[in-house]
């Protein structure tokens, strides 16, 4: 499986946020996007997703079979928002969300205590933190199974002992052969491609 | 072989509506849900007519079933704008948008109407027997007007949905959904109406104005979620 970018462009509101993106991922690896503020991370995640229409250029996954067929089917998409429900538990939300996306490699309890906030699912995800709110988010990635993970700065809110489980975890997703996608500003702690954004304008 | 994989699919499409169903219910049931706020809405307008129209019992009686409907239609439009804004807020629209290439958004719109009918509307439709009382109406006009209440309200939900993907990423689009979703909630209101006089004023009939009635829920059960699944992939930013 490969990820694979040509000349992408995106823009928002009609102005060109960036052009003349390239790469290529082969699966296992990964790549992290950085830049300032206002660079067009978040733009090109949400392009790559589909989420965006993109301005030019072509974005495509190859060799995801009958599975994994476009982009869309086979990323997770973890962006500034959560997607949990204040009102419901943790893992409730959790359970949804497994349900919607069909079945992962790991149980929601266990999601759950890979992430550290074992034993808190009872929990109305609204009563939780702002680290412990991302950590729920990130059980997400592991409660159903998705090739490719497309994260925007993932560890926003997270502590440092946090920070490094989380590492972690992204360097098991892509030794498992899977891809991440990173936009991030701080470091991630993990081996990858980099590409710097909004520097060549 | 293939049947089976297929009756498989089906049946994992089938759950998945299902969570899906459950949790918007579960949403609309705890706090911060609109599952009261319509009943309590619904009530205020009813309650207000016959101090606005005086206490003549026999004119309450025939005008019950109208006021009966355009209080419902009016609660129905209360809490539409939520439909889709609060998964927006939360990043869940997203996910429903992007989950498109595995099950239909539009059977994920479908599924949102009919919870959030079953968890929003449906009490106004058990309120409006009770409520039927204070307009003096009889046990039968009572009657019909609940039961094309029950037909005719998600005919409402599926133009609304329309409504609310549109003003999805507008701040405080309730004002734009109502105004944009009532003008063609009209001939549902006019059917409905019409069905309920029928079942009591003799030479009215009641079958057909109720058939239209059914006929335009079931359209618009199709027309509704393709549309407004077509607005939400087109308004993701």
């Amino acid at each position: 499986m490969r990820l694979i970018a040509e000349n992408l462009g995106g823009e928002r509101g009609g102005e060109t946020v960036f052009s003349g993106i390239g790469f290529a991922i082969e699966k296992g690896q990964a790549l992290v996007v950085t830049g300032p503020n206002g660079s067009g991370k978040s733009t090109l995640l949400r392009v790559i997703a589909g989420l965006l229409p993109k301005a030019e250029g072509d974005v495509r996954i190859e060799g995801g079979g009958e599975t994994f067929p476009t982009i869309a089917s086979a990323c997770h998409y973890l962006g500034h928002l959560n997607a949990m429900k204040t009102a419901l538990s943790v893992t409730e939300n959790l359970r949804f969300w497994r349900d919607f996306n069909g079945d992962g490699p790991l149980g929601v309890e266990e999601a759950l205590e890979t992430v550290g906030l074992g034993g808190i699912g009872h929990l109305p995800f609204g009563y939780l933190s702002t680290g412990q709110r991302r950590r729920a988010a990130i059980a997400k990635l592991l409660v159903s199974h998705r090739p490719l993970w497309l994260l925007d700065e993932p560890t926003a809110g997270l502590d440092k002992a946090s920070e490094a489980r989380f590492a972690g975890l992204m360097a098991k997703h892509c030794a498992e052969g899977g891809i991440v996608v990173a936009a991030t500003h701080l470091p991630l702690g993990i081996e990858g491609m980099e590409l710097r954004m909004g520097e060549t304008g | 072989m293939s049947g089976r994989t297929e009756g498989g699919a089906q049946a994992q499409a089938s759950q998945i509506m299902l969570a899906l169903f459950l949790r918007d219910i579960r949403l609309s049931i705890r706090a911060g849900g609109g599952a009261l706020t319509g009943v309590i809405f619904f009530l205020a307008v009813i309650a207000t007519i016959p101090f606005g129209v005086g206490p003549d019992l026999k004119l309450l009686a025939r005008i019950g079933p109208a006021i009966l409907w355009i209080g419902s239609l009016l609660a129905c439009l209360l809490g539409l704008d939520r439909l889709f804004q609060a998964d927006r807020e939360d990043g869940s629209l997203d996910l429903l948008v992007l989950g498109n290439d595995r099950h239909i958004l539009a059977l994920t719109v479908l599924v949102k109407c009919l919870a959030h009918w079953a968890g929003s509307v449906l009490p106004l439709v058990v309120a409006a027997p009770l409520l039927g009382l204070f307009m003096n109406m009889e046990p039968l006009s009572i009657g019909a007007t609940a039961l094309t209440l029950l037909v005719g309200t998600p005919a409402i939900t599926f133009i609304g949905a329309v409504g609310a993907a549109v003003a999805v990423a507008l701040p405080r689009g309730g004002l734009l959904i109502s105004v944009l979703v009532l003008p063609l909630t009209i001939p549902v209101l006019i059917f409905g109406v019409s069905a309920s006089y029928g079942a009591v004023a003799d030479p009215d009939p009641f079958l057909q104005p109720f058939l239209i009635l059914a006929a335009l829920t079931l359209f618009l059960a199709v027309l509704g979620p393709v549309a407004a699944a077509l607005a939400l992939r087109h308004g993701t930013d």
